[in-house]
């Protein structure tokens, strides 16, 4: 138990410290790069509640997909950091709020902790009971129990998709394409003709 | 070619199917290339190499600095200065070549009536420094006893047509 | 005490010393495929290829360890330092880490992991940011043309992968990388069955390996070398251990989808004689000598065109065959989970 709670320790420290980080850093492409591995070592404190196809799907997913469009537009953008700083203050007071209500929640979940010394048990990973793999676990309940939620999240994800390519997509008259079927599917005797051609006759 | 047999051809790959046979046959074929250190192309008796200073037969050096090597040398690389020797004959004090400079252009060789500079085969001279690429006339007399027998053959062969 | 060695020391010890007997052959692994790169390449030019440093040039990957590793490193005055060291020490890491879970043989694997195949997966959809960091850190043009063309590149042809990996996964009923081998033994090689998608997926693995035909990130008639323009020594070696060690990794990755991972082809006297882990080794070798042989092969493909490979080709092929697979092992009632459920 020992080394579980050094490795828990490790990571949730550098999960804090990354998202210190991450709204500290100068450069934004830093901030980026801490928000990598803040997912990261969060990655790692799911697998140590054994929670590994989580663990492994937000390596997949946010890490692997989503910051790396992340980092893209930011390494794209030349964001001036003096200019962004210039208005701080006058935030202040609304992120001081959120803020607030953020901690609150916090103490209310660690206060029910407490407080009924007997919900911890609610907590316990139910997978361990089950004696199963948590994929197939997953699998069971999102595919049986929510299937109609899972589609509709699915559906509501389709929907934005189509929706932004509608959007921006638009159709440009003059813009030259090229049709890969066409270019391949031609052949050279129907546009070469071999000559013979003696010398001096001309064709 | 219709359409179905172009549809069954490019799923199935059948161009990249193709090309890879072909990289593959020649992957068992014989090399084409020589296998450099060990096997050497042929050269011809032309080849303009590594400078050489040559002698006649007798011991004695053929060049009399006539300076004409110095004038044609369109890369200015050969640098003589000449003091009449204590028996008389005027001879070179100092023949520099400097390798860097040359262009291997053959005029120095053209230019000489005595066939004293000449442009041997050898092409291997690399070195480690740049100085070492500074010849002087040691070393070119040095090169043309080394290759005496052979510049003296290529001469004779390229002699019908000058 | 002796608790305190048998329960903490000696198991980190073990863990050491399995990391060492995978990755000290793996870094012997690169290096030869480089030589092996320059050989067959040259054979299929009707050249020679390295033969001087050694027999047979064998020793020739040394000798250019030796080079690189004297060099100097030289840091670009704008670079962004920190990101710019760290870059080609994510890029190797990353490729390094993922043979934890590939078994090489029966039970011979570092870490059992039940999602190996999420791992894998994850471990090289983060390779792009070794890519992306040298890119940008190197305040390089080329440089960061590169890292955005390979990262574009990479994060589209995971997707493809990911269908894919998905019917192998439908097939096999496992993430389980030793059971998706065992699945195999079971009926026959994915290769059979699954083969359109084994060939897309090596295409895949392809364009994700940077490998030609799709080395666009470091198209040197374009871009001189892409993301690593800027590097040298060192720091340019990691990139290039790391970019050959995710091609090997690509293979064991291929090999243990499709191609039956340390099963012999078949199960009778002369093939079952060599042990597993050398029949994985042979399968890898394999399909390292199609890389090679693509390589030789193929001219590069132009940006767009890799693109629409990629989105309009691919993607809707892997998408259909999960469809399609999925409804095959439905309808003739030959899921492997469904079957173990059954007998439970």
């Amino acid at each position: 138990m020992i080394i579980q709670g050094l490795a828990f320790y490790m990571f949730a420290a550098i999960t804090v410290a990354a998202g210190v980080m991450v709204i500290s850093a100068r450069n934004p492409v830093h901030s980026v790069l801490f928000l990598i591995l803040a997912f990261f070592n969060s990655a790692g404190l799911f697998v140590l509640m054994g929670a590994e196809f989580l663990a492994m799907i937000l390596v997949v997913v946010y890490v692997g997909a989503v910051a790396v469009l992340f980092m893209f537009v930011v390494m794209m953008l030349d964001i001036s950091l003096a200019e962004m700083r210039a208005g701080f203050l006058q935030y202040l007071p609304l992120g001081a709020m959120i803020g607030f209500v953020l901690v609150m929640e916090l103490g209310i979940i660690g206060g029910s902790w407490v407080i009924a010394d007997n919900v911890d048990k609610n907590f316990v990973a139910p997978i361990v009971a089950m004696k199963t793999t948590n994929t197939e676990a997953l699998g069971n309940m999102l595919y049986t129990h929510y299937v109609y939620y899972f589609q509709a999240a699915g559906m509501i994800l389709l929907v934005a998709m189509i929706g932004a390519i509608v959007l921006t997509h638009r159709k440009r008259p003059d813009a030259r394409k090229q049709n890969i079927g066409d270019q391949v599917s031609r052949h050279p005797s129907d546009t070469l003709e071999i000559k013979k051609v003696s010398s001096g006759s001309g064709v | 070619m219709g359409v179905i047999d172009r549809g069954i051809r490019s799923i199935f790959l059948a161009e990249l199917v193709s090309g890879m046979a072909l990289t593959l046959r020649y992957f068992f074929r014989q090399k084409v290339t020589l296998n450099y250190p060990y096997e050497k192309g042929p050269l011809s008796p032309r080849f303009r190499g590594e400078h050489a200073l040559r002698r006649y037969p007798n011991g004695e050096e053929r060049c009399f600095a006539c300076k004409l090597c110095e004038a044609v040398c369109p890369a200015q690389a050969i640098t003589i200065e000449a003091e009449p020797r204590d028996d008389g004959s005027r001879r070179t004090t100092r023949y520099d070549i400097d390798m860097v400079k040359c262009i291997y252009c053959g005029f120095c060789q053209e230019a000489c009536p005595v066939d004293a500079i000449v442009e041997g085969p050898n092409f291997e001279f690399a070195t480690e420094t740049r100085e070492e690429l500074l010849y002087d006339k040691e070393k070119l007399l040095t090169n043309g006893d080394r290759w005496e027998t052979e510049l003296a053959a290529r001469l004779e062969m390229t002699a019908p047509y000058r | 005490m002796v608790e305190f060695w048998w329960t903490y020391i000696w198991p980190v010890i073990w863990i050491l010393l399995q990391i060492l007997a995978i990755v000290v052959p793996l870094l012997v692994g690169v290096a030869y495929l480089t030589y092996a790169e320059r050989k067959v390449i040259a054979a299929m030019h009707l050249r020679r290829g390295p033969n001087v440093v050694g027999v047979y040039g064998l020793l020739q990957p040394i000798a250019d360890g030796m080079k690189l590793f004297f060099k100097e490193t030289v840091i670009p005055s704008g670079a962004n330092r920190i990101v710019f060291v760290m870059a080609p020490m994510i890029t190797f890491s990353l490729a390094l880490v993922a043979w934890a879970v590939i078994p090489l043989g029966d039970g011979l694997v570092v870490a059992d992991i039940n999602v190996g195949i999420l791992y894998l997966f994850a471990i090289s959809s983060l390779g792009v940011y070794g890519v992306l960091m040298a890119g940008w850190a190197s305040n390089s043009k080329y440089a960061f043309l590169g890292a955005l063309r390979s990262a574009a590149q990479m994060v589209s042809y995971e997707i493809s992968m990911g269908f894919i990996i998905i019917t192998v996964l439908i097939v096999a009923g496992s993430l389980n990388l030793s059971d998706i081998v065992n699945a195999q033994k079971e009926s026959v090689w994915f290769i059979i069955p699954l083969f359109p998608m084994a060939v897309i997926f090596f295409i895949s693995t392809l364009a994700e390996t940077n490998r030609h035909p799709f080395d666009l990130p470091e198209a040197e008639a374009e871009l001189v070398a892409g993301y690593f323009v800027e590097y040298s020594s060192m720091t340019f070696a990691l990139f290039f251990l790391g970019e050959y060690a995710n091609m090997i990794l690509m293979a064991g990755m291929t090999t243990i989808l499709f191609f039956g991972g340390w099963l012999p082809p078949f199960d009778i006297a002369p093939f079952n004689w060599l042990p597993g882990p050398i029949w994985f080794i042979i399968k890898m070798c394999m399909l390292l000598f199609i890389f090679l042989w693509v390589r030789a092969t193929f001219p590069r493909y132009r940006y767009d065109q890799l693109m629409r490979l990629g989105w309009k080709v691919f993607l809707p092929i892997s998408l259909a065959a999960v469809v399609i697979v999925g409804g095959v092992v439905l309808a003739f009632d030959i899921s492997p989970l469904a079957n173990a459920a059954a007998s439970k």
